[in-house]
This record gives structure tokens, sequence and C-alpha cells, in this order.
């Protein structure tokens, strides 16, 4: 049996439970056509998410490919479609990428090892400069904390998630309030072991009442507990939230069935801290998006 | 990586040009003064919280002690740019670590956690060059035993060297300064 999955228009982190509520469901090994035809845009969560779906099923699944020019030469552009033949079966009309885009820091690059992290910090000290000082109007100070943030989170799929993973690096217009303001966004994804799980691996794990993914992912991001004895690790997150809270920006992570968000101090989102219950995903997917500085 | 250290090059440089011989107490904390080991940051572009906690608070963590006695091994971190300093504050604070770091200019500065007397004793000790507990008594208004103690406590965390029957503080030993310059 083969079930077609429905992409909608806008793919971001919000409407990709939308897929996942249609993916979760389904046995590992049942075909799935994943059906972008319709798409319109996505954001670097979304590109970097469909892959890790990918990854995340017995059968390699179809992907039918946006039908818009457009998008489709976008995608090219951020290098989904040259990951996406290796993990899914390309139905239609794939365009190739037009004259470089400014708005991409970092195509959709794959992580697996650390020298992977080595080189998405190379590439990404030379493009950051400029989009984030020029275009968001952020103080020089960012580019640093942006790429050890970067970094930082890179390094969450080579120490935890037990397999290869994804990243991607977009400044773009969020439209969600305001009347639209630019944003730069990291996003990560990896069809791994997940948060949970990777706290259970501790020797020194102990089950508590209440344990589930919510839960784990309050322990890691809220106080930086990790698998590891190392009373020195937890540090990188913990540092991206301050990275995150000192230019007003949002981290999220998704892990299994639930959502944390540490949020913006100001009014440019609107979103909840905890979300559980959410449709069954593997791994961790991760967003920080800094907003443009306005006076 | 294992530094390969060239005592007599230390001895040359820190006692005499004319010694060869490693002999004598004095001359024996004058070359381990010199065996200070500098850090220099200077061409790295950027240092995560990852790599800080790798490098820098495990470095510290295998000599630092304020119990049981570890080598004598000092580190002086030089070319420390703001956005360093960030991850290195951040892992210091994490392991409640201190260290010295020098500018260009050839001051030094305490960086991470340390109490406020300590970073008295630790200011006298190196504007004075050297010192002993006496001097920071007098200059902070500290009982001997309170000011020892707290010398003591800051040889323990490898922020000053014993030197003679006084300190040195980590990083006015590396710069060309008198009081390592022993009679010969």
């Amino acid at each position: 049996m083969t079930t077609i999955i429905n992409v909608p228009h806008s793919l971001e982190d919000k409407s990709f439970e939308q897929v996942l509520d249609q993916v979760a469901p389904l046995p590992l090994d049942e075909k799935i056509i994943v059906d972008t035809r319709h798409a319109r845009w996505a954001s670097p969560y979304g590109l970097t998410a469909l892959l890790a779906l990918a990854q995340s099923r017995a059968e390699r699944p179809i992907l039918y490919v946006p039908e818009a020019d457009n998008v489709s030469s976008y995608w090219s552009r951020m290098d989904f479609f040259k990951h996406a033949a290796e993990l899914y079966e390309l139905q239609g009309r794939v365009r190739t990428a037009r004259a470089a885009e400014t708005s991409v820091l970092l195509e959709v690059t794959s992580i697996s090892k650390s020298d992977d992290v080595h080189d998405v910090v190379d590439k990404i000290q030379q493009r950051a400069q400029d989009a984030l000082v020029k275009n968001l109007n952020l103080d020089a100070k960012i580019t640093m904390r942006f790429t050890m943030a970067l970094s930082e989170v890179c390094q969450n799929i080579v120490e935890h998630a037990g397999r290869g993973g994804w990243v991607a690096v977009q400044t773009y217009t969020w439209r969600v309030r305001l009347g639209g303001r630019k944003v730069v966004v990291i996003a990560v994804a990896d069809p791994g072991i997940g948060f949970r799980e990777s706290l259970e691996s501790a020797p020194s794990f102990q089950r508590k009442e209440r344990w589930d993914d919510g839960q784990a992912l309050e322990e890691t991001v809220m106080r930086g507990a990790s698998r590891f004895r190392d009373p020195g690790r937890g540090q990188g997150l913990a540092g991206v939230r301050r990275f995150v809270g000192n230019w007003d920006g949002k981290l999220s992570i998704r892990s299994g069935t639930a959502r944390i968000a540490v949020l913006p101090k100001g009014d440019w989102d609107e979103d909840e801290p905890l979300l559980e219950n959410l449709s069954y995903f593997p791994g961790a997917q991760v967003q920080i998006t800094i907003p443009e500085r306005v006076a | 990586m294992i530094n390969h250290i060239d005592v007599s090059s230390m001895l040359r440089k820190s006692v005499c040009e004319l010694y060869s011989n490693l002999v004598t107490r004095p001359t024996g904390a004058a070359v381990r003064c010199e065996i200070e080991q500098e850090l220099d940051f200077s061409h790295v572009g950027l240092l995560d919280f990852s790599c800080a906690d790798e490098i820098v608070a495990k470095l510290l963590l295998q000599y630092v002690s304020t119990d049981a006695p570890r080598r004598e091994v000092y580190f002086l971190f030089r070319g420390i740019s703001e956005s360093h300093m960030e991850a290195i504050e951040a892992v210091l604070e994490r392991h409640r670590l201190a260290l010295v770091t020098q500018h260009t200019d050839g001051r030094s500065r305490l960086v991470g956690i340390i109490d406020l007397e300590e970073r008295r004793a630790w200011e006298i000790i190196s504007q004075l060059g050297a010192g002993a507990s006496s001097d920071v008594a007098d200059a902070i208004g500290l009982s001997r035993d309170d000011a020892e103690r707290t010398l003591d406590k800051l040889w323990r965390r490898r922020l000053l060297i014993r030197h003679d029957n006084g300190y040195v503080a980590v990083g006015s030993a590396s710069a060309p300064s008198e009081p390592m310059r022993l009679d010969a």
C-alpha cells in the first residue's frame, strides 16, 4: 500500500506538523509519496525536516517535486534536491538553480561528523557578516556569536543523534506579526535517537514518575542535563539559549512528541513554551530565529 | 599534544646565561616559574563553548586543586578576543575556575570565578611583581594568617606561583620584570 502525504503550500516548522500528522500513524515500511507539487515556499526547517523524514522511513519514499518553477529552482539553489535524490525517488521536473540567492547563508548541508561542523563554520563566517550586519542591522558582534550557536547545534547531531542530519541557514521576511520583519533562521534536523533516549542512555539515568519527551526537553534545554557524566557537558545549548536571549531571538526544539521554545522578549512572535502530544517524529529538529533590529 | 620544553634554555633565560646545571632551590624555583605555559589565541577565529570546555576548562582542571597537591603547571592566556571571552567565561563559571589573560600592553587580568578578597590579593602581588603575605596583609587590611590562606588558595588555583618565601602572579613571571631575575 502507498500513502500520499500532502505537503502544505507553505512549509515551515508549524505547518510541518501537518505532514507528521499524516506520516506518524503509518508503519515504517509503508511506502509513502511526499507530494510537494503545490508547495509555494519552504523554510530551512521545512527542507531539512523533509530530508530527515525520508531518512526515518524504512521504505524509500517518493517525492513529487514542486511544480512552480521558482520554487523548484529555489530548492535546487538550496541544494535540497542534491540530497533528496539520495533519499527519495524524485518524480517531476527539477529546475536548475538560478543566479545566486543572497538570502541563502548556508545551503542544506549534511552533518554527520566533526569535520562537517568545521566546514559549516568556515563557510558561514564568510557570508554571515553582510547578511547579519548590513541586511538585518545587527551589531557586528553578532557574527561570531551566531557562528558559535550554529556550531553548537550542529555538534548536537554528531554527539547525540547517532546518525547524520542536516543544517541550513537563510534570511527571509517573517510575516507572522508586525507586517513583516527580516529574520535569519538556522534549522538543524536529524532523525536520530532524540533527547529522551539520549538522556536515558546515561548510566546514572533514573526514570522519574513522569518521564516523556517534554520532560527530556525541559531537562536538557532549561536545566543543561546531558547523558555524559562530564560536568562540562550541556554548555552548548545553554550558550545557544543565552545567544537567542541577547538578540531577542527564538529557539525551538522538537523531539519525539514534544516541542520546547525559548521565546523572544519582543512581540514579533507568539508561540507556546512547551507543546506536547504532537505526532511522533524521531530525532531532534532545532530552529533558531534572530530578527532584524528595528529602531 | 605534548610540548617540548628545553629546560636549559629556561635556566639561561631565567637565571643566568652561563649556567648549565640545575642546582639549588632558588634556581629550581626560577626555572619552574619560567615553565609557565602560554596559550596564544591571537590567530584563533572562533571558539565555541564545547571547544572552550575541552581546551580551557579541562586543561586547568588537571592542575587546579584546592585540596590534594597537583603538579605545578601555570597557564597564561594571550590573544583572547571579546568573542573568545564569552565562551571562556561560560566554562570558567561552570567549573568555578579562574585564569589569567595577558593583553598586548603586557598587563594581566584575572578572569573567571574569583572572590573579592582573592582578586585584591592577586592584584597586589601582580602590581608588586612579587610579594609575601605581609604585603597583602598590609595593603588590604587582612591578618597575616588570612592573607597567607588567601595566597595559598590562589597558588592552589594556579593563579600565583610560589617563589622563594613569597609569590609571583602568573603573567608577571613571563614578562621581563625584575622580580624573576635572580642574582647569580
